[in-house]
């Protein structure tokens, strides 16, 4: 089957800068995927292309099936779009919006998907079944980040892009976000295509992390694999006689292994860390700001 | 069914519910109830006094120029400022990212403006009718005439509404701009005062503007007939109005779809947010 994106050698050029040297990455149906990059790293200019906001300079980019640049009426029935924030429709209702923005889905409905979500079933989905009759104004921010959610999917679309979808949250709103993206990746076999600066984030909902920097993806993989790839060591610390120590381990098993066979009930406070992505993220990005940028794709070998 | 077929109906429905938001959201309510009031305002003020050379109120003449000039506020300043606004909002990044979004984007404004403009029209032919003499709204061909003209008055404005509100880059520089404007061509257009009694020059360059025929067809509609004698050439000049009305909306018919679907193919997230970035500046 085909991909739902497939993007290769994407150029984007400003003047004489360029934004995106040669990125290509493919998504399969259901996959969801995270962009991660520093600031101005191309992130938000890769999302924009693949909405067919924004002109290419150069290269191959296939998004359902087509080319976002001439997508046509038809094909925008079956994306979904959340930005980074949106303040229109500040007088609607909640339900009355989404009732009003799904009846553009209703011809565009196929024997597969019901177009569209029925308003009801999705402001109860994304949590906002208290707040159905408020104006858009008056939700606080987590609320309103869930309704531009719900619209963002009130089409059923097969392929969603989330852009910085949770900047600004607080803990407990990006958790209900979470669920809710959860839900629609569960359900819906939704692929997802979302930008973030959080890691954390990523690793929870990314099946597939991608890192983007200097205009090139320089990495490739689940978050657990490119933790493993970049940094196979484990970081070891425990105390012994009320004095702490710090070991980086490659069989962080062996070594605890060998430090109980030598020191025995004196080893305390034990505390054994894998590599996370954020080590892994930093490392990366420092290599490719300094040495000649390589891809790693990150294969479970 | 036909998708542009069905964007084009939520249009309609979404014109009715923000024409519904407009009289519920008091700050809305509030400029338009100003808007007409102070037209009304003046209008009562000149009440007393006569049309220079005959015995009609000119209070009544006024009060039926300034319904002219409502669809000229309506149609090309509020039609404007609500696509600026909106621009900066993301409410036509919106409409963009919905299948034929723009279509139903474009025919609730339509729907919510002439809403509007019906509203007014209703509080100032009410006042008219209580307040003033000489109205000759008794007969259907008067109606008929206030029909097509309003008719056509939208058609001209609207799509110049919306050239206008895609030419500035936000709402702060399209404000002053466009009120000046308003302003100029009001006194030029004749709906204070008889056109006739300016320099000749000026009632020319008056008459470019569909300003002035939109006064005109209002007068030709709803004042006794008699009141022709003091307009340019003696005459309601019902041909002239159409043919001028009519240029301006082919003109902005034209014109409109092209600028709008360059400013919808900019329209991006990240042109959102910078301009609210630099509004946030300022």
């Amino acid at each position: 089957m085909k991909d739902v994106l497939d993007v290769r050698d994407l150029r984007m050029r400003y003047g004489k800068t360029d934004v995106l040297n040669g990125v290509s990455f493919a998504a399969r149906r259901g996959e969801v995927l995270a962009l991660l990059g520093p600031n101005g790293a191309g992130k938000t200019t890769t999302i924009e292309i693949l909405e067919g906001f924004r002109m290419r300079s150069a290269g191959e980019v296939s998004v359902l099936g087509a080319d976002p640049a001439h997508g046509g009426e038809a094909w925008r029935a079956r994306t979904g779009i959340v930005l980074q924030s949106w303040r229109d429709h500040a007088k609607w209702q909640v339900r009355e919006l989404l009732a009003h923005l799904g009846r553009y889905y209703a011809p565009y409905s196929t024997a597969n998907v019901t177009r569209p979500w029925d308003a009801d079933d999705l402001i109860e989905t994304v949590g906002l079944a208290e707040h159905a009759r408020k104006r858009v104004r008056n939700l606080s921010g987590g609320q309103r980040r869930r309704l531009d959610v719900a619209i963002g999917i009130v089409g059923r679309p097969e392929l969603l892009f989330l852009d910085e979808p949770t900047a600004g949250f607080d803990p407990e709103a990006r958790r209900d976000f979470h669920d809710v993206v959860h839900r629609l990746t569960d359900r819906e076999e939704t692929t997802i295509l979302l930008t973030t600066h959080d890691l954390d984030e990523a690793e929870r909902l990314a099946d597939r992390i991608l890192i983007l920097t200097g205009g090139t993806i320089i990495a490739d993989g689940s978050a657990d694999e490119l933790a493993r790839a970049m940094s196979g060591q484990s970081e070891v610390r425990w105390s012994r006689d009320g004095q702490r120590f710090v070991h980086a381990a490659d069989d962080a098993t062996a070594f605890v292994r060998e430090l109980f066979r030598q020191y025995g009930e004196s080893v305390e406070d034990l505390e054994v860390r894998r590599a996370s992505l954020e080590d892994a993220y930093m490392a990366l990005v420092r290599q490719a700001e300094h040495g000649a940028p390589r891809r790693l794709t990150a294969v479970a070998a | 069914m036909n998708p542009a077929l069905v964007a084009a109906r939520a249009g309609l429905s979404r014109g009715r519910i923000e024409f519904k938001q407009a009289l519920t959201t008091p700050g809305d309510l509030i400029t338009i109830l100003i808007t007409t009031g102070s037209f009304l305002a003046v209008v009562i003020w000149t009440r007393h006094t006569t049309v220079p050379g005959l015995h009609f109120s000119l209070g009544t003449t006024t009060l039926v120029s300034v319904l002219g000039l409502n669809v000229v506020v309506y149609g090309v300043i509020i039609m404007g400022d609500l696509l600026v606004t909106e621009r900066e909002d993301g409410t036509l990044l919106r409409a963009k990212a919905i299948p034929n979004g723009m279509l139903g984007y474009l025919v609730g404004k339509v729907v919510n403006i002439s809403g509007q403009i019906a509203f007014t029209f209703t509080i100032t032919l009410l006042a008219g009718a209580f307040l003033f003499t000489g109205l000759a709204i008794g007969s259907p061909g008067h109606w008929l005439t206030l029909a097509w003209v309003l008719a056509l008055g939208l058609l001209a404005t609207l799509p110049l509404g919306a050239v206008l509100g895609s030419l500035f880059p936000s709402q702060r520089s399209a404000g002053g701009p466009m009120l000046l404007l308003l302003g100029g061509l009001t006194a030029i257009s004749g709906i204070f005062y008889p056109i006739t009694h300016l320099p000749v020059f000026l009632q020319w360059a008056g008459q470019v503007f569909p300003l002035y025929w939109l006064g005109l067809g209002m007068r030709s509609a709803l004042l006794p007939n008699a009141m022709a004698a003091v307009e340019i050439g003696h005459s309601w000049r019902h041909l002239a109005t159409f043919g001028v009305l009519s240029a301006w909306a082919i003109a902005g018919l034209v014109l409109a779809p092209v600028v709008l679907r360059r400013i919808a193919r900019r329209e991006s997230g990240s042109g959102v947010v910078a301009r609210r970035e630099k509004a946030m500046r300022r």
